[in-house]
């Protein structure tokens, strides 16, 4: 049984995000701790921007273009747009700026973001694991 | 003893140590009354003169709300109609009836007053029925209520017994009050008592039954809640409080004294608890003679009070109708103003902050709406309702105002809920003497044992009376808990730029005299600390060491990468080194007189400084004459002078770089604020420069086109601005925490801070000119409460090293139907939350879309009014009385220099001004918004305030037209920030010769910007007028003499908001296109 590329793509796609799920849950940790009354949250926000460009890097769709998983591609393609979106007006700061976080509802929303990235991670590396086995089976 | 400690503000008297004592409290403003102490002599003018413009019988206009109890018991007397004794200046006082807007029903837009029997009083209605008035009860009663039946009253019809209803009247809204118990007997004891002399009204303080402070206070006028109330009363001046019966007086509260019978026969509607004062207390009378005389007068004229209610009745009425308010439909607040056909809206006095609709022993102990307001004063119960009545909810801070007396409180524990750490105050309940309840998460807290001693009254077990529980703005002294570091010193650097352009403005020589002038004043103890930067191409720190003949000067040139060449003395000890610090003030103009350094590297300076100051924290003043173009942070023009009258959208209101938004939360975490000078002619891009200050809670001044020797105005406003900013009070490493009762959510503030935490603003400085705003929404339905409350709590170090916590609260009912919404809508508030949300929208999405907000925010009210509370249609545009002037304020921000298109606006103009928006406490941003319009050439004495001995005209409120100018008269216009006084060509001779010193208008100069001080009455009374507009505020306005060809006509004439201008509407055209859009 030969391995296919697309096989390691999904197999690869698995790893990643495994990471990403990891990288949502220390946001939404973050966010937590922002509610409550942190001391040092300016860091907090300059950590988190820190980790803004390695999740969209990690969420990168372009092996599936090589693998021709149109599907695939087209499942992430939405956030891919999203992340796109979400870092144009990519101010000094980063994403997440110190002053208007806890102003304005920003912080609920980030949050609610979040927690729809969770969900969404979960569900891909379900269903990368799943086309893994399916695609290396089938092959 | 008990002033100084009293007067005590940032520490400049000393607090008690065991709790205030008796006087302290008793002089202080609110608790005034409660303890019989009418406070008298200590009175600022300004406590004096705030309340005192008021026209009575206008709206509820004026700062205190005392005109509605009487009108309401007495339908529709306005203050016109009672007959003018000779010389009686505010009776004859032209404005009084003049601007009252008639019945809506009534279609004569003019002054005329309706027909007694067109007014349909509304309130009075409810109230006759209340307090049954064998003469004026009837017609009343048969006054439509057409224009309240939407809103039927919560408690059901009024009854007709006043004495039983009084009870279901305050309950209504009552939440549980500490001595609602003990309070109640007393009251209906009142009740029956036949009234024996209004005397007993201010004495309770005497031998007081432990309920009579409270109880005394029911005979206050619902509308007299504030101590200003009060406190307006001593400042009045003797000729004035003689010789006026002026309504509104009566109202406030003190019942008339003389004898019961007499009384009766003046007042036939004056409910019993009015006319039964402080009868159980008897005794001698402790009132004070100031109260005494001021009540005097109603007695005198008695033919006045028995006439029929003519006109305007209800126009008196407000929404602190207080208990019976509700009760009694909705009073004049709801009173439908065709928009389209009356056109004198405005009041002829300042436009008031309305009541909430309290209960009176609740209203009379509720902070101060100068220093708390909130949008809505009546507070849906739940998010659906206030959607659907689309206005914003939010509240205004004026937290660390000057005040003229503060309660401040020292004890070694701070009593503060156990749960949500709210401190104690007037609402919160008291289960029983050692459980009290908190009236924001309801938990249920001990109360210590050292609370239970009442150090006011020396007595044990009166927790409910200690000074905690009876202000709502108080001040603690805080114990070590409060501190996460030894309080800082007061610590003071300023950095000047000073290149060649800078030189060219004189504002060195400016600066380096008001601090030498004004050093023995800069707040602060032996620790205080001073420092100086001056910085062009290169940053130049002073050595102030110790054995210095003279300051050394050490320059550091390595911007890119600076340092401290000598970290220890460059920040010194004021008081030791004080020699050294007045030589360098005195060399500094002239060191850098010849420079031909063009360049400017602000941003390394600012490391500089923060770098000196992080290890304390402190107040860092930046004075900038030019746009920073060397370093880091330098910046580039992004004006293009061609699109500043742009109709399209305005580019570049964000900031450019980031650095100075970086640096500024550096600050803030070091406790560094920075306050920015802008003194210059060309582009600056304030946008970026203003974050340095905006996030380390500092302040920005603006003075555009600084000259010492072309702009001479400009530089007496630098002048004073600069002697009250170094000599105001000054709050150090300061958190504010804004807290609300369980239920509502706070979620965007307002102002010059940084957020720390979900309802943490942290700001290394406060100061007492700053103003805060914050949104909130309803995140879960109030259903059973009947009251929420507000709680702002202030901690900061004082500039003696003390730390402090100043606590301010506000409560306000819950109302569940939407014309009470809308009947508690404060429409200043609201154009005060309005103009910082634009501020916000015009930088995060585009300057259009906020214009476009804001006329939406119009509409959404006006259609929602229209649609849910009114119950009969009529043509027009219709609005309730209380936010008829919401359209003109709208327009009147579309027109603002913040937010205008179409008019030439310089950027920097711009963002200045917007920054001022959001930073300007509310009544200071208001003139900004809507300048206020004066004829000044006929000032006469009539109805003039008396102001410590100065006499003070008051003209009255005109519409901002130029139909209302004539070229017969002279008019100032003051717009907050700049007075103009534009003089007509025709103008009384009389006035150039007496007022300005030229024989005519010819010989007016063309940059007059001083009113000569001649020894001429019309001289004296105009400056006199000036002179107390400035007072006002903690800046100075500049005054210009405009004349026709001048200049500055046309700024003067672009204040004319309700004129159609090129490029924007006119007021009436704004209110069809308002009509149009809703009748869609």
């Amino acid at each position: 049984m030969e391995f296919p590329f697309a096989a390691f793509c999904f197999m690869l796609a698995v790893l990643l995000s495994a990471a990403l799920i990891l990288i949502a849950v220390f946001h939404l940790y973050v966010f937590d701790e922002l509610k409550k009354n942190s001391k040092n949250f300016i860091e907090h926000c300059y950590g988190l921007n820190s980790l803004v460009l390695p999740e969209y890097g990690i969420h990168f769709c372009i092996m599936f273009f090589c693998a021709t998983e149109w599907f695939t591609l087209l499942f992430n393609l939405p956030l891919l747009a999203y992340h796109v979106w979400r870092s144009k007006p990519a101010r000094c700061p980063g994403v997440y700026d110190p002053i208007t976080i806890l102003d304005d509802g920003t912080l609920t929303l980030c949050q609610v973001e979040h927690w729809c990235k969770l969900v969404f991670y979960i569900l891909s590396f379900i269903y990368y694991l799943y086309s893994m086995i399916y695609v290396w089976v089938t092959s | 003893m008990s002033t100084a400690g009293f007067n005590a503000q940032n520490g400049t008297g000393q607090p008690y140590a065991n709790g205030p004592s008796q006087n302290p409290v008793g002089v202080q403003q609110l608790p005034a009354v409660n303890y019989g102490v009418m406070p008298q002599p200590g009175y600022n003018p300004m406590q004096a003169k705030a309340p005192a413009p008021q026209g009575p019988g206008l709206y509820p206009s004026g700062p205190y709300q005392h005109i509605p109890p009487v009108s309401s018991y007495q339908p529709g007397v306005p203050p016109a109609s009672y007959p003018a004794p000779p010389g009686q200046p505010h009776l004859t006082r032209p404005p009084l009836g003049g601007p009252t807007p008639p019945h809506s029903a009534s279609p004569s837009p003019g002054p005329r007053l309706p027909p007694p029997q067109g007014t349909p009083p509304p309130p009075i209605a409810s109230t006759s029925g209340y307090y049954p008035n064998p003469q004026h009860q009837q017609p009343p009663l048969m006054a439509p209520a057409w224009q309240y039946n939407s809103a039927p009253p919560p408690m059901g019809p009024p009854g007709p017994m006043s004495t039983q209803l009084r009870g279901p009247a305050t309950n209504h809204v009552t939440p549980p009050a500490p001595y609602s118990s003990t309070r109640s007997p007393s009251m209906s004891h009142n009740a029956v008592q036949p009234p024996t002399s209004q005397q007993g009204y201010g004495q309770p303080g005497g031998a007081p039954p432990p309920m009579n402070p409270a109880a005394s206070h029911q005979y206050h006028g619902s509308g007299a809640p504030y101590g200003t109330a009060t406190t307006m009363k001593p400042a009045a001046p003797p000729p004035m409080v003689n010789d006026t019966p002026q309504p509104p007086k009566a109202d406030a509260g003190p019942p008339q004294p003389g004898p019961p019978g007499r009384h009766l026969g003046h007042y036939p509607s004056l409910p019993p608890r009015y006319q039964h004062p402080a009868s159980p207390h008897g005794g001698p009378s402790t009132t004070h003679p100031a109260i005494q005389s001021a009540t005097q007068p109603y007695t005198r004229p008695p033919q006045p009070y028995q006439q029929p209610p003519p006109g305007p009745g209800p126009a008196q009425l407000s929404p602190s109708l207080a208990t019976m308010s509700l009760q009694s439909g909705t009073p004049e607040t709801l009173r439908v103003v065709n928009l389209l056909q009356e056109r004198n809206l405005l009041p002829s006095g300042p436009v008031s902050a309305p009541t909430p609709c309290l209960p009176q022993d609740l209203q009379k102990v509720n902070c101060s709406p100068e220093v708390f307001r909130c949008t809505l004063t009546s507070i849906p119960q739940t998010q659906s309702l206030l959607n659907k009545a689309k206005m914003p909810l939010g509240l205004l801070l004026h937290p660390f105002k000057d005040l003229s007396q503060l309660p401040v409180v020292t004890s070694s524990t701070i009593v503060r809920c156990r749960s949500c750490r709210t401190y104690i105050n007037p609402f919160v309940s008291f289960l029983d003497q050692r459980r009290w309840k908190c009236n924001l998460c309801y938990r249920v807290n001990d109360v210590p044992e050292e609370f239970m001693y009442n150090p006011v009254s020396r007595s044990y077990g009166e927790p409910h009376k200690r000074p905690e529980v009876q202000n709502a703005t108080i001040e603690f002294i805080a114990p070590s808990e409060y501190m996460l570091r030894p309080p800082q010193p007061a610590v003071y650097l300023f950095v000047m730029d000073v290149s060649h352009n800078a030189v060219e403005t004189g504002y060195l020589k400016v600066f380096c005299q008001s601090v030498l002038d004004n050093i023995n004043l800069l707040p602060g103890d032996s620790r205080t600390k001073i420092g100086f930067i001056t910085f062009d191409s290169t940053v130049h720190f002073y050595n102030l060491q110790e054995g210095l003949s003279q300051p050394q000067m050490l320059i550091v040139s390595d911007i890119e990468d600076i340092f401290l060449p000598t970290p220890d003395s460059l920040l010194v000890n004021l008081s030791e080194r004080k020699e050294l610090v007045q030589d360098l003030l005195k060399s500094l103009p002239t060191l850098f007189e010849k420079t031909m350094e063009t360049q400017s590297a602000l941003g390394s300076a600012l490391q500089a400084a923060f770098k000196l100051l992080s290890p304390t924290g402190g107040r860092l003043s930046v004075f900038q004459t030019q746009l920073p173009n060397l370093g880091v942070g330098a910046l580039q023009s992004r004006e293009d002078p061609n699109q500043r009258a742009s109709a399209k959208d305005i580019q570049h209101l964000s900031p450019a770089t980031d650095f100075y938004k970086k640096l500024a939360l550096d600050c803030s975490g070091q406790q560094v604020a920075v306050d920015l000078f802008l003194l210059s002619s060309q582009y600056c891009d304030l946008a970026s420069l203003g974050c340095i200050s905006r996030y380390s809670a500092g302040s920005i001044y603006y003075f555009p086109s600084y000259h010492h020797q072309h702009n001479p105005a400009q530089v007496e406003r630098f002048q004073k601005d600069l002697k009250r900013y170094l000599t105001r009070k000054i709050g150090f490493e300061a958190v504010m925490r804004i807290r609300c009762t369980k239920g509502l959510s706070i979620h965007t503030f307002h102002g010059n801070f940084f957020v720390r935490s979900t309802d943490l603003l942290s700001l290394p400085n406060v100061n007492p000119d700053a103003g805060f705003a914050v949104q909130m929404s309803i995140e879960e339905n109030l259903d059973d409460m009947q009251v929420v409350s507000f709680q702002a709590a202030l901690l900061y170090t004082s500039s003696k090293g003390e730390r402090r916590i100043r606590v301010h609260t506000l409560c306000l009912p819950v109302v569940h139907s939407l014309s009470d919404i809308f009947a508690g809508a404060d429409v200043q508030a609201m154009a005060g939350l309005l103009s910082c949300m634009a501020v916000d929208r015009s930088v995060t999405a585009s300057l259009s879309d906020a214009r476009d907000a804001m006329t939406n925010a119009a509409i959404d009210s006006l259609s929602s009014y229209r649609q849910s509370v009114l119950t009969i249609q009529q043509p027009g545009l219709l609005a309730p009385a209380c936010l008829r002037l919401f359209p003109l304020y709208i327009l009147a921000l579309l027109k603002q220099k913040a937010f205008r298109t179409g008019t030439s606006t310089r950027l920097d103009d711009r963002v200045a001004s917007m920054c001022q928006l959001k930073y300007q406490p509310l009544a200071y941003a208001m003139l900004m918004i809507h300048p206020a319009l004066y004829r000044v050439d006929d000032l006469t004495d009539e109805g003039a305030l008396n102001v410590s001995e100065r006499t003070v005209p008051q003209p009255r409120l005109l519409q901002l037209s130029v139909e209302k100018l004539s070229r017969e008269g002279a008019f100032l216009m003051d717009a907050g920030t700049i007075m103009y006084l534009w003089i007509g060509r025709n103008c009384n001779p009389n006035f150039f010769t007496q007022v300005l010193g030229v024989p005519d208008y010819a010989a007016v100069p063309e940059n007059l910007y001083l009113l000569p001080e001649l020894d001429t009455a019309e001289s004296q009374r105009t400056r006199a007028f000036v002179g107390w507009l400035r007072e006002q505020r903690p800046f100075f306005p500049s005054l210009h003499v405009i004349r026709d060809e001048s200049q500055l006509k046309v700024p003067f004439m672009q204040n004319m908001i309700e004129d159609r201008t090129e490029s924007a509407l006119s007021y009436y055209e704004f209110l069809l296109h308002l009509q149009q859009q809703i009748s869609k």
